[in-house]
């Protein structure tokens, strides 16, 4: 009981921390990108079509299905899904200068429409409705291969595959080049004070968009590996949606540190575990511990405005388009 | 930055020049001063037309029919039938209202992105009243009891981002999203404790006796639900165009500044208008309970209009009045890509893709109308 549950929270906490640390990267440059719930999903449903393409050609034989294959193609298609949804939103948002809520909105819904669409398709292929792909997942899920050999430790805090462990090295070199880097403190300046970032010769245009992508690609990443852990590959009408809003929220509640991000997703991980995947509580504290995390970040986010302490604050432009001639 | 280095080329001919051709970018982007309203309204509607066309042809790839069939399955699946027509007439309205309920804030440049969650307040609010109260009050004491809960109820969960916005300037658009999804749990909470069953499902709440259902008229359901929300719609316009408060937060939202300046009260403002836009939500709540036909409540019942309101508003430029168009518009493509989906054998989930890409058209086309774009080259004359 205590392993599964364990196991429940470090899986949720992998889905939370590439949701929280890609939007957290897109935040820091300025960027308030309310369409991660959507480009989570359309990450995710575009493994599932690619492992839709994979077995199809495995199949006929002209690709051989192996860990290489299995897990450098899904993901690579996990990756190029969320590009193109993120540029849809960089592109509108930085160079057309849109109002980012707006923008950030209509993607999510233009994503969980379409990641739900392709979901769709693929499942209409199977005869039960329902397509799965645990060939691929099972890759997935391979662990470390000392990790069954260490009893109780092994067995609850290692039982995770690859994905946790690289998100872990994401955020630790995410954070060492916001920290310590000449990039990230241009970076930073950016999201702080474009007008001043400009002035100093650096490019806001070029690092708004990078951030962006390259935020959206790890936020794509969630939603692969929930699909993987979870579904054995398929595809569920909106599972992904609720880790998308609580990413947006890990990232208020971790007063936008990255390494702190280890510590708000593992939080949100084992409340979401507790409510969902422990049946032995009562429903009704389940609906508490589901409150939880909403409230706390509520909490954070109100003391943090009230104590004007200038390293607890959001980056300063956050949610501002910036336009050259308007200063 | 533009017109600095411009005056700089103008009074040296000769080096001017000579920086000109070096360094010009490419694009070059410059602030249209004004359009006329005509040809915002044309460009606006082309770009609809565009993405309209657009989205046919990618429905026919994707499924093979005929674009123009799939607009006219799209079209009986909203607004063909009698009962279906209705129905989607309340659609509209109940989507209207929202907008309208975030238009005042939106205006002031407060992004309430959390009228979802007052919207579900204000129907718990109307829920509980129903249930607690139903069998001991006279309907209309009921009835004006469950508007006022409801309202109330709007207006508090408004009100708690605003005066932290107001006091401390707490970021709105994270506090109001939080709050959505505290709405949704307490009304999950509220659900279970009052259904014994286990179900987490109330039903049809006083289904045998009727007890706060709002009446029908003309013998037709939804009637007074769309009745009272053209009465909002007047009053929301008028009050945001010719009222002194209405102009109060166009200043504020311009510039709070400037509004510091003259003596509006920058504070007083921001409460005061996310009050008003908390009761509409609080409004628009029971409606959405008690003026249906079965009433019910779920943590689902506002099923994200709330965001998709903050898209509306946007689109109709916060007018009330083309609010009512662009709300057709969403309906038409949202629903009726749902109920086109059983005759073309697509996933209904395509009617929010469409809709993704109408206001990614309508972004894009905004963009066109306010900024201007120079090639390389352009003559400095046509530059504004």
């Amino acid at each position: 009981m205590i392993v599964s549950f364990i196991n429940a929270v470090i899986g949720y906490f992998t889905v939370l921390i590439y949701g929280s640390t890609g939007e957290l990267l897109t935040e820091k440059s300025g960027n308030l990108n309310l369409g991660t719930p959507g480009i989570m999903c359309v990450g995710g449903s575009f493994s599932v079509l690619c492992g839709y393409f994979l077995r199809d050609m495995a199949a006929k034989g002209t690709i051989r299905l192996n860990a290489f294959t299995a897990i450098f193609l899904t993901l690579l298609a996990t990756l190029i899904g969320s590009l193109l949804v993120t540029l849809i939103y960089a592109f509108l948002t930085i160079s057309l200068k849109a109002n980012q809520n707006v923008t950030g909105l209509a993607v999510t819904t233009f994503g969980t429409g379409l990641s739900n669409f392709i979901g769709a398709w693929v499942n209409s292929k199977a005869e039960s409705g329902i397509m799965a792909f645990p060939e691929i997942a099972d890759y997935y899920k391979v662990t470390l291969p000392f990790a069954n050999k260490l009893g109780f430790f092994g067995d609850a805090f290692l039982a995770s595959g690859f994905m946790t462990y690289l998100s872990l090295v994401i955020v630790f070199v995410l954070a060492f080049v916001i920290r310590k880097t000449r990039t990230g403190l241009n970076l930073r300046s950016v999201g702080e004070n474009p007008a001043t970032a400009d002035s100093a010769g650096i490019n806001v245009t070029k690092y708004r968009y990078l951030a962006t992508c390259i935020g959206g690609m790890i936020s794509g990443l969630g939603g692969l590996y929930f699909l993987m852990q979870y579904s054995d590959g398929g595809w569920n009408k909106n599972a992904i949606l609720p880790f998308g809003w609580l990413s947006v929220a890990i990232v208020i509640f971790v007063v936008w540190k990255p390494v702190l991000g280890i510590i708000g997703s593992a939080t949100f991980g084992a409340l979401y575990a507790l409510s969902n995947s422990i049946t032995t509580i009562p429903p009704l504290t389940q609906q508490l511990f589901k409150l939880f995390p909403y409230i706390v970040t509520v909490l954070v986010l109100t003391i943090s405005s009230m104590r004007k302490k200038r390293e607890l604050q959001p980056p300063e432009s956050l949610g501002l388009p910036y336009f050259r001639e308007e200063r | 930055m533009n017109s600095y280095l411009k005056s700089k080329r103008g009074s040296k001919t000769d080096p001017g020049q000579k920086y000109k051709t070096k360094h010009e970018p490419l694009i070059h982007i410059t602030k249209r001063t004004s359009v006329s309203k005509m040809a915002h309204l044309g460009y606006t509607l082309i770009a609809i037309a565009v993405a309209l066309v657009f989205c046919g042809l990618l429905v026919t790839a994707i499924s093979g029919i005929d674009p123009i069939k799939v607009y006219v399955e799209m079209f009986k699946g909203t607004f063909g039938g009698e009962v279906t027509k209705l129905k989607s007439y309340h659609s509209v309205a109940i989507l209207l209202a929202i907008s309208l309920a975030v238009t005042p804030a939106f205006k002031m440049k407060f992004w309430n992105i959390g009228a979802e969650g007052q919207v579900l307040m204000g129907s718990l609010a109307a829920t509980y009243v129903m249930l607690k109260f139903g069998p001991y009050l006279y309907e209309s004491m009921l009835i004006a009891l469950m508007f006022a809960a409801a309202i109330l109820a709007g207006m508090i969960w408004g009100l708690i981002p605003a005066i932290f916005k107001a006091i401390w300037n707490t970021n709105e658009t994270l506090y109001t999203l939080m709050m959505n999804y505290v709405a949704t749990t307490i009304v999950g909470y509220f659900i279970m404790v009052t259904d014994k069953s286990g179900h987490n499902n109330l039903g049809i709440i006083n289904e045998r006796t009727q007890f706060g259902w709002l009446p029908r008229l003309f013998g037709k359901p939804y009637i007074l639900n769309i009745i009272i929300i053209a009465v909002v719609t007047v009053i929301v316009y008028i009050y945001l165009k010719y009222s002194k408060q209405g102009y109060e937060i166009s200043v504020v939202g311009e510039s709070r500044n400037t509004a510091k300046y003259v003596g509006i009260n920058v504070k007083k403002v921001i409460i005061r208008t996310m009050a008003i836009s908390g009761a509409i939500c609080g409004l628009t709540g029971i409606l959405l309970v008690a003026g249906t036909p079965t009433p019910s409540m779920n943590p689902d019942l506002v099923g994200g209009q709330g965001f998709t309101a903050i898209l509306v508003s946007w689109m109709a430029k916060f007018n009330p009045l083309t609010m009512v168009l662009v709300s057709f518009l969403i309906v038409f493509m949202r629903d009726g890509g749902a109920a086109a989906t059983d005759a073309l054998k697509i996933d209904a989930s395509i009617g929010d893709v469409l809709t993704g890409i109408i206001i990614f058209a309508i972004i894009v086309c905004e963009f066109c109308i306010s900024y201007k774009i120079n090639f390389r080259g352009t003559k400095k004359g046509e530059n504004k």
